[in-house]
């Protein structure tokens, strides 16, 4: 996995809230056996007509957000089914970056895993950014190595991320290779339980 | 100190944990399906690894699944991922129950059915319902492709402590009130998100006298509520559900495991970080009227006026809701006629949900122009409804009776609804969508379900059980 330290971006917003990962990725396309790809179909029924053509008011397909690498989004976001193909999806498409007040466990953890960083700021910090990002060409600046967001008008925020985590995507850490370095501690614990618990 | 279930279900599962950080938890069981888990395998061949414990890993085919005919797979996409599971399962010697195999099902139905779920265990699977299993005393909980990797090289996971909310349901159900309606109506109180960062407990009277597949329905549903896992304390109920299943301990060891099983409930005094009272007395059967869960009101309600909400965000998503289900405000619930019913799914496609729905149809005839569809859980769940002659009611009354899988509720497999039309189904979600682009769901149990086939709208079927 590639680390992410600092990150700059076009922010595009989508003020929704409950944005599940059914609409993320529509489960017609979570049929695929790989990892890769899955950026042409996110959000596919909002973003295509039924015909197949752009749906010109989806937020998404709005000009100034072309290129956008940041979004700002409503509550909840990502509840619903525990697929990873929306992280894929959303990572393929080009976000690097999620801002919302809260995210659903699951989908939140997903992100971690391949790379995207979803930070939670407080509803009013996010209403500011909804705002902000109505202007083309709004863009900002990510610091995860200090915890702050900014942008050009000299606006900022901080934000709080668990240690371990903040850890792994700094360093774009392989999360299996590090769990291995326990195998002691595993097959110890195996050894342990082994004579007290009932046979799986 | 005394301890709540989750508390000693965690601690006998901390494999090493640092002060701050997130504990490496062991995993007894992980459960795996066609769909989220050919890019773990890949993960794996690419870097080399092993799966660490086949033993703890057991794997179904169940969301692609044709329910017609099984092997009919005509979607070559599906085809391939249900293939490649069977070959990854070979290559890793990983136990599966195929198309071929008596066992096979909705994950979430053969755990238990198998007696692969017990009480005490930690359960995951790529799914999020994973939940279900929590009404055994399992901590279970749903995982992503990357975890699904993590868990089958390391047969453990880094987590962080989640919270504790006991929820405690007291008063009494009025006949016709089911678990799926108590769960739906603590979704609708209480919102999609308010189990966030929680593992939510199960307490009190109208839990204890509930069945074991009643309590699944309640833990399959925790996740609509945003929680972690659902738990409900083990009690006689789940062990004699436990009793003489396959892969369950026999003999003396079932009673001594009956012995340990007992201890995990959650101690006198042991303290939650939050604590819900629902009363179930006034309860209706409930009916969704939006896209997510606690769009939900009794069978009895309207369809809410947006205009009569004041927060703007939250008036804006009933708004769209409404656009997207074609419904006015104001409507009586009981005035909205549906196209499709759905009896199946991970919530509601076990034998004791197959017996309600059959009550209510049974010398009745599903009306006309409406499609109706009962998709049992499992092979065994169809194999004992057919023992007991509910094939039968079903056929008679103009149901189609199909194969065991997920089926209509999340539209993966040939069995979707059309845009525009509308679904009483006895699933878990009615995101946009979920049931094929465009069509329009809504939730109810498989009593309600069955009356809507019958009735050819949504109806109290408490009028259809008294006459
Ligand atoms: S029945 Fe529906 S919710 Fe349950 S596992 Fe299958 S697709 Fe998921």
């Amino acid at each position: 996995m590639k680390p992410l330290v600092r990150h700059r971006g076009l922010v595009a917003r989508m003020n929704r809230v409950n944005v599940d990962t059914d609409q993320i990725i529509p489960k017609q396309f979570l049929k695929r056996v790989e990892r890769s790809g899955f950026g042409q179909f996110l959000f596919y029924d909002w973003r295509f007509l039924s015909d197949g053509s752009p749906n010109p008011e989806f937020e998404l397909n709005q000009p100034q957000y072309s290129g956008a690498s940041i979004l700002v989004a409503g509550a909840n976001f990502g509840c619903g089914s525990s697929r990873e193909h929306a992280p894929w999806a959303l990572l393929d498409y080009g976000f690097q970056v999620i801002i919302a007040p809260s995210y659903a466990d699951i989908f939140y953890n997903n992100c971690f895993k391949n790379g995207i960083l979803p930070i939670t700021l407080p509803q009013a910090a996010v209403d500011v950014l909804l705002q902000k990002a109505l202007e083309p060409g709004y863009e900002l600046e990510v610091d995860l190595e200090n915890q702050v967001i900014s942008d050009d008008t000299g606006w900022s925020h901080a934000f709080e991320i668990d240690a371990f985590r903040r850890n792994m995507l700094l360093q774009g850490l392989d999360e299996i290779g590090l769990t291995m370095q326990y195998e002691a501690e595993i097959r110890l614990y195996e050894s342990r339980r082994a004579s007290s618990v009932q046979p799986v | 100190m005394p301890k709540t279930l989750f508390e000693k279900i965690w601690d006998a599962h901390v494999v090493t944990e640092s002060e701050s950080g997130p504990a490496l938890l062991y995993i007894d069981l992980h459960l795996v399906h066609e769909v989220t888990s050919p890019q773990a395998f890949e993960g794996l061949r690419l870097a080399g690894r092993k799966v660490r414990r086949p033993d703890r890993t057991f794997a179904t085919m169940d969301h692609n699944v044709p329910t017609v005919n099984p092997f009919d797979v005509r979607d070559p996409i599906a085809a391939k991922q249900i293939a490649t599971l069977a070959e990854n399962c070979k290559a890793f010697g990983i136990p599966l129950a195929g198309l071929e195999s008596p066992d096979q099902g909705i994950v979430h139905v053969i755990g238990p059915e198998l007696g692969l779920t017990l009480p005490g265990k930690t359960v995951v699977c790529g799914d999020s319902h994973t939940s279900t299993h929590g009404a055994f005393g399992a901590l279970a909980f749903g995982i992503g492709t990357s975890e699904v990797e993590h868990v089958l090289a390391t047969q453990c996971l880094w987590q962080k402590r989640p919270q504790t909310l006991q929820l405690d349901l007291q008063g009494e159900r009025a006949p016709g009130v089911t678990a799926k309606d108590v769960i739906l109506g603590v979704i609708a109180k209480h919102g999609v998100s308010f189990g966030a960062g929680y593992v939510i407990e199960f307490t009190g009277p109208v839990v204890r006298a509930m069945s074991m597949e009643e309590r699944m329905t309640m833990c399959n549903m925790v996740i609509e509520g945003g929680a972690r896992a659902g738990l409900v304390g083990p009690d006689d109920t789940t062990f004699e559900y436990i009793r003489g299943r396959r892969y369950a301990p026999a003999g003396a060891e079932f009673e001594r495991c009956v012995e340990q099983w007992r201890a995990l409930n959650s101690d006198e005094g042991a303290v939650y970080d939050r604590v819900i009272r629902f009363d179930v007395s006034t309860l209706e059967p409930q009916v969704t009227w939006g896209t997510n869960p606690s769009m939900c009101v009794g069978v009895n309600g309207t369809v809410p006026n947006p205009a009569d909400i004041e927060d703007e965000v939250e008036r804006q998503a009933v708004e769209q809701a409404l656009k997207y289900m074609g419904l006015q405000p104001g409507t009586p619930i009981q005035d909205i006629a549906v196209d499709h019913v759905f009896i199946g799914s991970c919530t509601n496609s076990r034998i004791e949900d197959l017996r309600q729905a059959a009550a209510v149809v049974k010398n009745r005839k599903v009306a006309p122009g409406i499609r109706a569809l009962v998709v049992p859980g499992s092979k065994r769940v169809k194999e004992q409804a057919e023992r007991e002659g509910l094939h039968e009611i079903f056929k008679q009354a103009g149901f189609e009776w199909r194969e065991a899988g997920c089926s209509m509720c999340l539209a993966m497999n040939p069995d979707t609804v059309p845009a525009g039309e509308r679904c009483a189904s006895t699933s878990n979600r009615n995101f946009e969508g979920r049931q094929g682009r465009g069509a329009r769901t809504h939730l109810v149990s498989p009593a309600m379900a069955a009356a809507a086939a019958i009735a050819g709208r949504f109806v109290d079927v408490r009028a259809l059980m008294s006459s």
